[in-house]
């Protein structure tokens, strides 16, 4: 089992570094220097230049790399030069809101989905469940800000039920408290990663109903309620370990998307305004951070199922 | 095949056992097709593909709506004779837009997913026939592309590269060649212990040509599934990166600018400059998805019912 650990843990770090690697390259290429940002598009080229030979904009790329990296281990993630702050405090500043906004939806997108994928197992080929895979289905080709779009339209220009816009409070407790506000991106994002998760926990389910130990578990005459939620959740939730650790790169796509819509100053909109502006660096640290989230998730996930499931033997 | 039905010699059915009946033997992409077209909702699906291929292609065709010159005259008019899906606010007739709109959607789509499939197929296929250092190395690319989340690496790329139909396709197949690659490893490394790619070999083909010859066409279910999906994808992608504005450039417009400029028609009630191309957006990426589900059912043996 450690064996086993380390080994991933070697490779997940390995995978961290490409990343890193092909990232800097990729900006780099895309965006050498930022001092026309700094010093104003019509700067004089002599002063580009010193400015560049000053801040280090002329040095190997590989020195480059091996400096930002020097600095990410020391917990610095760059200077933003657009927005003339360093990145680490732009960060502090938002990464809060789009935890909770990510956090919450897939919470309630698992607990939404597992009870879902049971139901339609149990009640297989019925009217509900074709009713919820066609729903499913179609959510599932829906872009995030068209299905957004619609619980918008509906929801707060016509029921006038809930906010058009997340809270823009600064204060996270202050956002957590305003329901109001923050149902529809929660629910945007919530509905897109059930829709993804639902058809896999359905056939999962379908696949645990056929197992001898239901066949065994109903012959003793246990009731089809405790059948269900005794023995056949714990086994059909097995899949939804690993699939949770797979969809966090959706998940963070669908989180830009989200705030971009609803306009919710987190990570996603900071990343998207960044794009206008070509803040390099921070398009850099939030991508590693995306990449970071998504190797961790899949390491956890896949520990976490070698605990759920002792059947899982590793060599 | 034929040649193995021949051999069995003239079978007399009313003879032969009950439940071990032979029928004539076919072959396996036309059972394949038999499973398709009996699978409705795939019908469904691939009909509503050739609807929106003919809509987009041939539409601008046969109906010439204005997409280019301005005619303050007519801004955000709701349907009605001379323009069945309204105007938007330059004037511009929505059907017509549509028919562009897709047109350009769909182009970006198949490109991105051919290129997709084509660079995984060979990806995969060189590292699963290679192994070793080179698998090793080759999956660990696929890996570290994979774990980087999608949607902002080609946002970054399309901020430069995205503005033509073949820039964006580029960047987006660019991007969906991962799981195709690993997929097509997978199908390899079962292959290449197969007798006759053992035949093949012993027979001196060289490396490439096993691959284009022996490995390739075997793993041909797995591409034609895949292309399928990457498609529905490529068109999501295509309409996000349109959306946020990193999309193709004015004038060449998808259903994504097209979504985003509707957006902000919401409270004005224009309708008509949202709901229909969100459903063209969804009714496509839909209807390749059950393309897709139902070739994996036709073509996976596995998976078929007898």
């Amino acid at each position: 089992m450690t064996a086993y650990i380390l080994r991933r843990l070697g490779t997940s770090i390995v995978v961290v570094v490409g990343v890193s690697i092909f990232m800097f390259l990729l900006l780099h290429v895309i965006y050498p220097s930022p001092a026309l940002d700094v010093l104003g598009p019509k700067a004089n080229l002599a002063v580009v230049a010193a400015w560049n030979r000053q801040h280090g904009f002329n040095d190997p790329v590989a020195v480059q790399y091996l400096r930002y990296m020097k600095g990410l281990l020391h917990g610095d993630l760059g200077f933003a030069y657009k927005a003339n702050q360093s990145v680490t405090s732009l960060f502090g500043e938002v990464w809060l809101r789009s935890a909770y906004l990510s956090g919450i939806s897939l919470l309630f997108a698992v607990l939404i989905a597992i009870p879902l994928g049971v139901y339609q197992a149990a009640r297989r080929n019925s009217i509900g469940d074709n009713v919820v895979t066609g729903l499913a289905f179609t959510t599932y080709a829906m872009p995030v800000f068209f299905l957004g779009l619609i619980l918008l339209q509906l929801f707060a220009f016509s029921l006038h039920i809930f906010n058009f816009e997340a809270s823009q409070s600064d204060s996270i407790w202050a956002i957590i408290g305003d329901w109001h506000s923050m149902a529809l991106p929660i629910a945007t994002l919530t509905l897109i990663s059930v829709a993804g998760y639902s058809r896999y926990m359905r056939s999962s389910a379908i696949d645990q109903l056929a197992q001898d130990f239901i066949k065994a578990a109903r012959a003793k005459g246990l009731p089809e309620r405790l059948v269900l939620t005794r023995h056949l959740l714990r086994n059909a939730c097995l899949p939804m370990v690993t699939l949770i650790g797979l969809s966090i790169p959706f998940l963070l796509s669908g989180n830009l998307l989200t705030e971009q819509l609803f306009n919710y100053h987190g990570l996603g909109l900071l990343f998207y305004n960044s794009l206008n502006t070509v803040d390099y660096n921070i398009l850099l640290a939030y991508t590693l951070i995306g990449a970071v989230l998504t190797v961790v998730g899949n390491l956890v996930a896949d520990i976490a199922l070698t605990v759920a499931d002792p059947r899982i033997r590793l060599a | 095949m034929a040649q193995v039905s021949a051999t069995l010699g003239p079978l007399d059915i009313t003879r032969a056992p009950e439940g071990g009946e032979i029928g004539p033997i076919q072959s396996g992409w036309k059972l394949a097709a038999r499973e398709f077209a009996r699978n409705r909702l795939a019908v469904l699906g691939m009909a509503i593909l050739v609807f929106f291929v003919l809509f987009c292609f041939a539409g601008p065709l046969v109906y010439h709506g204005q997409v280019l010159v301005t005619n303050l005259n007519v801004t955000d008019q709701p349907p009605g004779t001379g323009h069945p899906l309204g105007t938007d606010d330059l004037g511009f007739d929505n059907l017509a837009l549509l028919m562009w709109g897709g047109r350009a959607a769909l182009t970006v789509g198949f490109l991105a997913a051919v290129i997709g499939i084509g660079v995984g197929a060979l990806w995969g296929s060189i590292a699963g026939l290679a192994g070793g250092v080179v698998d090793t190395v080759m999956m660990r690319i696929v890996d570290v592309f994979l774990s980087i989340p999608f949607l902002f690496v080609v946002l970054i790329v399309a901020v430069k590269y995205g503005a033509s139909v073949l820039g964006l396709s580029l960047v987006i197949g660019g991007y969906t060649w991962l799981v195709p690659a690993r997929l097509i490893r997978g199908e390899v490394l079962t292959l290449r212990e197969r007798d006759f790619v053992a035949a093949a070999k012993a027979a001196g083909s060289t490396q490439w040509r096993l691959i284009r010859r022996h490995l390739l066409p075997n793993a041909l279910g797995v591409i034609i599934v895949n292309v399928t999906f990457n498609v529905a994808d490529a068109i999501l992608a295509v309409a996000a990166l349109g959306y946020l504005g990193f999309g193709l450039h004015y004038p060449t417009q998808d259903w994504g600018d097209l979504l985003s400029k509707g957006l902000s028609y919401l409270q004005d009630g224009y309708w008509w400059l949202i709901y229909p191309v969100g459903a063209c957006i969804v009714l496509v990426v839909m209807a390749a998805n059950l393309v897709g589900d139902a070739l994996r059912d036709a073509l996976d043996v596995r998976l078929r019912r007898r």
